[in-house]
């Protein structure tokens, strides 16, 4: 799985994270290696409680790595931060701001002024299919709706690296089906390379140009998988579901009910 | 909407039969009203001293006013400072907490004695039963930023600067209207303390002074206008925090 990709955005080798609890050391991550180019969208998929979120939190500089680099623009970094903004399965939409407020919290703490940050939001709600509802609160708000300020944040923040994890997992179907819609027309207007960790295979297929396939504690990269199939996807295409099959082979041992 | 109007039906509907009960026990049993006056006749000495009432309700008040925003202002900072710094955290929590073991009863005089005869020894007096629950609460608050939100804040690479006024301060703000409430509610204990130890005016001067006269009725209508004014008081706070925190009342069900 070595790339020598010289010209990748990000380029992530043989990271590793132990946890100690007391006298035990818990594996979580065993020298996961991956890389991103500019604009893509990768997605990661694994079985539920791999370590897909400890890997994102090492990105994110909320963990230091046991071992391994994570290099951006060939240059090796302790994490992204800085450089990158990241969205979680929860909303954490601040109860007491408003669509608006939510959406500039990011601008906001960089320094920009609060009512031209506004400004640009309120320029956005339409794409993000908030029309009308730039002065409601969180509460007021369907999951989607929520899922989708939470979104609007996210890009707000106006960095070329999104790290979405899990970001529609706690959504029903339906909704789940057409967020992913929105993220792919807001990946095509601003342009970022995401990273995207998912444990729906589906999902993957629909949004990602490259799919890389962990396996389950202590994660590593078992695999990857080149979408280059033309969007919108429809998960029924032959393609897409001889793709499906490759990527469940992979994952097939992951999935198998350890014998008791 | 209908609940609304019945949550406020039942307890005037009790508060009238109790009242009537009061009122036909006090006939029945024929007792003197230098003993226990009727509600009827309290209230008819409420409405014809209105002035009398009005003049030590305004002292009272003022000094429960006083004395809230003393321990406001106290209770908040000391909050802060707690929430700050470990080390404030365990020299101080321990006292304050302590502090209030003593009763209030037991210093009042002491109070008299370094405030004096006037105000000021009140004004300390409620404060001092009013900040207790407001800096327990208010170090709640601070406390209960969900730590998600933390990290989130973190990536964002937010100062400590905002993360506190961004996050903690909003989130904590029910935290403190729950422990203003429960201040201003004994508030008024405070300030009758004080007057019953030493003062030549107020509410609580004027119970003492119509107690030694047994002009009971006069005692028992003091006694409903001090409870009138510390409903009026948590109405108030109720409207402010109403005011504050608009995200917890605004169309939560929709």
């Amino acid at each position: 799985m070595k790339k020598h990709g010289g010209d990748s955005l990000i380029q992530v080798e043989d990271l590793s994270k132990a946890f100690s609890r007391g006298s035990d050391t818990l594996q979580v991550l065993q020298q996961i290696s991956l890389s991103a180019e500019p604009g893509e969208l990768i997605a990661i998929i694994g079985p539920s409680g791999c370590g897909k979120s400890t890997f994102f939190n090492i990105l994110a500089g909320l963990l230091s790595p046991d071992g391994g680099s994570i290099s951006l623009n060939s240059k090796k970094v302790p994490h992204l931060r800085g450089r990158m903004a990241y969205m979680q399965q929860k909303d954490l939409l601040l109860p007491w701001r408003n669509t608006l407020d939510n959406a500039i919290l990011g601008m906001e703490i960089q320094g920009e002024h609060k009512r031209m940050a506004r400004e640009q939001a309120r320029d956005l709600l339409k794409t993000f299919g908030l029309e009308g509802f730039g002065d409601s609160y969180p509460q007021e708000l369907s999951g989607g709706m929520r899922q989708r300020v939470a979104l609007m944040r996210t890009i707000l923040c106006k960095k070329d690296i999104l790290l979405l994890d899990e970001p529609f997992g706690a959504l029903d179907a339906i909704t789940r089906s057409i967020m992913q819609k929105w993220l792919l027309k807001v990946w095509g207007q601003f342009g970022p390379s995401i990273l995207l960790v998912t444990h729906d295979v589906d999902e993957a297929l629909i949004l990602a140009d490259r799919i890389y396939v962990m396996t389950s504690r202590p994660a590593s990269i078992k695999g990857s998988l080149q979408v280059d199939l033309q969007r919108p996807r429809k998960i029924t295409e032959l393609d897409m579901v001889k793709c499906k099959e490759y990527l469940l082979g992979l994952l097939e041992d992951e999935l198998t009910v350890p014998e008791p | 909407m209908k609940t609304r109007l019945v949550n406020t039906a039942l307890p005037v509907a009790l508060l009238a039969i109790l009242g009537l009960s009061w009122e036909a026990s006090v006939h029945f049993f024929e007792i003197p009203s230098y003993i226990l006056p009727g509600p009827w006749e309290i209230l008819k000495v409420m409405w014809q001293r209105m002035d009398l009432f009005a003049a030590h309700g305004v002292v009272t008040l003022i000094e429960i006013g006083l004395g809230f925003w003393l321990a406001l202002v106290v209770g908040l900072t000391l909050a802060v400072l707690i929430h700050a710094s470990r080390i404030i955290e365990r020299s101080f929590l321990p006292l304050i907490i302590s502090s209030q073991t003593i009763p209030v009863f037991a210093i009042a005089p002491l109070l008299i004695l370094w405030f004096g005869y006037g105000i000021g020894s009140k004004v300390v007096m409620t404060a001092i039963i009013v900040f207790f629950p407001i800096v327990i609460n208010t170090v709640e608050g601070l406390k209960a930023a969900d730590p998600d939100t933390l990290a989130l804040l973190q990536i964002l690479e937010a100062s400590p600067g905002q993360v506190f006024f961004k996050v903690r301060v909003p989130q904590s703000l029910p935290f403190v209207f729950a422990g203003i409430k429960i201040g201003v509610a004994v508030s008024v204990i405070g300030a009758v303390i004080g007057e019953w130890v030493g003062a030549r005016e107020g509410l609580g001067y004027l119970m003492i002074h119509a107690n030694a006269q047994l002009q009971v009725e006069l005692v028992f209508a003091s006694i409903f206008w001090l409870s009138i004014l510390g409903m009026g008081l948590y109405g108030l706070v109720v409207v402010v925090e109403r005011l504050l925190i608009p995200w917890r009342h605004g169309g939560s069900n929709k």
